[in-house]
């Protein structure tokens, strides 16, 4: 399908082709669902609910609820705060959530609907709330939006009311799946520490089948918790852009302070979290993790000849790809690609330094590499073209160079279209990295045992 | 049984949305409301303009389809519609204007002139779409202007798609993709009729989309009956084909909810006259095929329709028949996107022995809830622009087995212990014709007699799935 993307590079300007990323109201509602009790609100024209409410749906598998503001020609003319106002008014007198997470698109944006005064000239029922984001999808990507929201959480919820901070962390997850929160909220558990995880989708996008649709499921961060975070003593940032804009506003608005850290997949990026959970905690690092992780050295041991030496093209969300990268190197891979489409600098979103970060771990293995920030999948599959790999990681949309390519190929990120179960399996801490492990070495043991002839195929491999 | 009218919001339903919503035996048939703008504030189940004009565009092979605006609308429609190719796959890619803060200041018209140039050169393409999103309708980007230059320049046809999102609702952008389209058509010198009124034994096939392959299988049909299909709107289709749309003497139309209009004006331009018909389940398929033949009265045509219908439906009876034994007497809810695919399929669902008691559709137009009520049972809810809650609440309060409908919808039947089939984008087999009818059959039993549903109601000798009470037996 991908046949006639051509080798040659040239200079594009006018666009992408096949992008690396989406549009930041998706991010936004995605944090949102991962307060409890929340009914996020597109406000926009009823497509952008729809598209984010479908693409959610495609990934996680789970109905995904979500209000629109379902603006005409008028409300595009005149305003939408009249629709804003009916739609908080139906929400609460219908669904009846605990809050309402309003974010914008790329249409109210450009209109110049200004949601604070909206929200304030609107009828929310006592004890009711409505935060809300600023998302213009013509700025950064879906995860800037992601960040926002939480930025929203913080800016509306967060109070600091104790003279003393409590001995809790505040860990800001990212744009992981439900199953890597889990995963995280464990590793914090065993560390025996009280914490507060916003947004946490867990029990919101992997709920059980009940036989009952629950418009508003058992889980996500409750919004005490989130108004909590300004006593907590620390916050962990995971991911430089998903979640540090947060908690530097937690740091400024409540004294708390901030520590951001890589999304912790790999070994090294989840000795930086206990680690760092340890030190500000005075809490021992219980035989149970020490165990998980002598267990991750030891089957990486078992099985490091697969992968030394392979080369391997990576693409995603910056923060993902940078753990990723991490951990591939410690497998002796050659990440000789990685590529994301969100843009490195972000009007309104973080200042980042994507590039930079993944091109001096690769400087400090020896190794040279094609990096970017902002690219699309048209230009890796050129630089794929350029020199080849032996493997390909990313999310879905990477199947269409896999096969032009005829290239193995690993799933991870977001958006997974085309596979289930995912969103339940984490990738972080060292039994997330253990999956990657299983997940690498198969997709390449089975290419090889797929392109070996009869005198090769070999049982024990 | 329900009592609509005297539902209140606390019991889920919206007051503004009870006119939206009947049943059968209880009011009067023309009480419906429908063709209404969502109410702010509701989980809808519907899209946009932009939505509506790229799905009914979208299957056209050939053509570079350049979403110009920012990143997100060209990330969501990336390839989802599933219709396939038997030639270019060029439509599968995703271009974007990637519209930035600074394009929105000062315009997009020159980005998206050099994105028109830098794909042509690329792809060669003869044929450009370039869509317009709710952002380039507030900035006025002018669309026409842009499209004409690029057109000249490169000496092929770019032609722009009034579908920015805000303008009405997804039938808005069924309209603004058949304008596109009476665009491309049209010949050198105006719109004339070119079949002259001689009974070519040709048709063109509308609101097919070829969705696994469903236009190929109405094709052989017809070809064996002594029809030739000229073009597909817009399945399978490609700039040189679609070109020749008024050669045709027959229009017939499948998905009439997007292409009624396309086949009203190719009446009044071409004088192609245009007829409904539906290939979905077997009493569907037979009476279309004998009215396309009645249509073209050629008695040698009528007996090769005979003769396939006869055949065709002998290979595939004792299959669906084997199917109804076990799914005679289950009980079936319905949302899809048109009125005229929600008809199709209460017939479908009586052939293999199921009753529908709950139909709605997005964008169901007024005769088509009236026919809808026609065919009903009493005491089967009818419903518009349905949320979440309401499906919930009629397929439960109805005791459905099985919801027919799209993504958004099928999660929330699973939770529900309710089975489900995808009569959308995201279908796995042709549903189309008979071997479609046969799919359709084998995919319902699949899905309402799998053994998931057995732990869905029992674990450890409770009801797992006790939140719904309802949950049917299987």
């Amino acid at each position: 399908m991908l046949d006639c993307t051509p080798k040659k590079i040239i200079k594009r300007t006018g666009g992408m082709i096949n992008p690396a990323k989406t549009c930041q109201p998706i991010g936004a509602m995605y944090a949102a669902l991962g307060i409890h009790n929340c009914l996020p609100h597109s406000h926009g024209s009823q497509g952008c609910c729809a598209y984010h409410r479908s693409h959610l749906t495609r990934h996680f598998r789970e109905p995904v609820m979500a209000t629109t503001s379902s603006f005409t020609e008028g409300a595009s003319v005149f305003g939408g705060g009249g629709n804003l106002k009916t739609a908080i008014k139906n929400v609460f007198a219908i669904y009846d959530p605990d809050i309402m997470a309003v974010h914008t698109t790329c249409l109210s944006e450009t209109i110049g609907d200004d949601i604070p005064t909206i929200i304030k000239g609107a009828e929310v029922p006592e004890g009711k709330l409505v935060i809300h984001a600023n998302t213009p999808s013509y700025q950064g990507s879906h995860i800037t939006g992601f960040s926002n929201m939480v930025k929203g959480m913080v800016a509306y919820l967060a109070e600091a009311t104790t003279d003393e901070k409590k001995e809790q962390v505040n860990i800001i997850p990212g744009f992981v799946n439900p199953g890597d929160m889990r995963e995280i909220k464990r590793l914090a558990g065993k560390m025996g520490i009280r914490f507060i995880m916003f947004p946490d989708t867990s029990g919101v996008l992997d709920s059980p089948m009940t036989g009952k649709f629950e418009m508003f499921p058992a889980g996500g961060a409750k919004v005490e918790d989130i108004r909590d975070s300004g006593n907590s003593k620390l916050t962990i940032a995971l991911g430089y852009y998903a979640s540090s804009d947060a908690a530097h506003l937690l740091e400024r608005n409540c004294r708390v302070p901030a520590i951001t850290l890589k999304t912790p997949i790999g070994i090294k990026a989840t000795d930086e979290l206990l680690m760092t959970l340890r030190s500000k905690f005075v809490q021992e690092i219980p035989y149970e993790l020490e165990e998980e992780r002598g267990q991750l050295v030891d089957v990486i041991t078992d099985n490091h000849h697969h992968f030394y030496g392979k080369k391997v093209a990576l693409f995603g969300d910056p923060d993902i790809l940078t753990g990723l990268t991490e951990f591939v190197l410690s497998l002796g891979m050659r990440p000789v690609h990685v590529l994301t489409g969100t843009p490195s600098g972000t009007l309104g979103g973080p200042q980042g330094i994507f590039e930079k970060e993944i091109k001096e771990m690769l400087a400090a293995a020896g190794l040279e590499g094609r990096v970017k920030a902002a690219g699309d999948l048209f230009e890796l599959h050129q630089w794929i073209k350029n020199e080849p790999v032996d493997l390909l990681m990313g999310n879905t949309y990477g199947k269409y160079i896999a096969r032009a390519e005829d290239l193995p190929f690993v799933r991870v990120g977001f958006p997974i279209l085309d596979r289930g179960v995912h969103p339940y399996m984490p990738i972080v801490g060292y039994r997330g990295a253990m999956r990657l492990v299983e997940m690498i070495s198969s997709a390449l043991l089975d290419r090889q045992d797929r392109d070996a002839a009869d005198e090769d195929f070999e049982l024990v491999m | 049984m329900i009592n609509v009218s005297t539902a209140v919001p606390n019991d889920n339903l919206i007051v503004e949305r009870q006119s939206s919503i009947l049943v059968k035996g209880r009011q009067r048939k023309n009480q419906l409301k429908c063709d209404a703008e969502s109410i702010a504030g509701c989980v809808s189940q519907r899209a946009c303009v932009y939505c509506g004009a790229r799905v009914v565009l979208n299957p056209v092979t050939d053509a570079i389809h350049l979403v110009h605006g920012p990143i997100g609308c060209a990330s969501y429609t990336w390839d989802i519609r599933g219709s396939l190719s038997s030639g270019s796959e060029l439509y599968r890619n995703s271009f974007s204007t990637d519209l930035k803060e600074n394009d929105v200041i000062f315009g997009g018209e020159k980005k998206l002139a050099r994105a028109i140039d830098e794909l042509v050169e690329k792809y060669k393409a003869e044929l450009v779409f370039v869509y317009s999103t709710c952002v380039v309708g507030v900035i006025g980007d002018d669309l026409e202007a842009v499209c004409k230059a690029a057109a000249q320049k490169h000496g092929i046809q770019v032609i722009p798609v009034q579908s920015s999102g805000f303008i009405g609702n997804k039938s808005a952008g069924y309209r603004a993709a058949c304008d596109a389209l009476l665009r491309l058509i049209e010949p050198p010198g105006g719109p004339r009729p070119l079949n002259n009124g001689r009974l070519v034994k040709s048709v063109n096939y509308l609101g097919d989309f070829n969705l696994a392959g469903e236009a190929w299988i109405i094709k052989d049909y017809l070809k064996r009956i002594g029809v030739e299909v000229n073009v597909v709107f817009t399945g399978d289709s490609n700039y040189r084909d679609l070109k020749k749309a008024p050669e045709a003497s027959l229009n017939i139309m499948q998905c009439a909810g997007s292409m009624a209009y396309l086949a009203r004006r190719m009446e009044v331009l071409y004088g192609i006259p245009s007829m409904r018909i539906s290939f979905l389940g077997l009493e569907d398929t037979a009476a279309s095929l004998r009215r396309i033949a009645a249509f073209f009265d050629d008695p040698e045509m009528m007996r090769r329709a005979e003769e396939l219908i006869e055949q065709e439906t002998a290979a595939v009876r004792p299959e669906i028949e084997r199917y109804r034994e076990k799914l005679s007497g289950k009980k079936a809810a319905i949302y899809v996107g048109g009125g005229f695919k929600a008809i199709s399929l209460i017939k479908q669902f009586r052939e293999i022995g199921i009753d529908v008691v709950m139909v709605g559709t997005q964008t169901g137009r007024e005769e088509e809830y009236q026919t809808l009520h026609d065919i009903s049972d009493d005491g089967t809810v009818i419903l518009d622009d349905a949320n979440p809650s309401e499906l919930e609440r009629f397929m439960i309060e109805q005791g459905a087995h099985l919801l027919v409908g799209g993504v958004k919808e099928r999660p929330l039947a699973y939770k529900l212990g309710v089975a489900f089939i995808d009569h959308n984008h995201d279908r796995k087999h042709p549903l189309s014709g008979y071997v479609g009818a046969v799919n359709f059959a084998r995919e319902v039993y699949s899905t309402v007699c799998s053994p998931v549903w057995k732990y869905a109601r029992d674990v450890g000798g409770g009801l797992y799935a006790a939140g719904n009470k309802a949950l049917p037996e299987r």
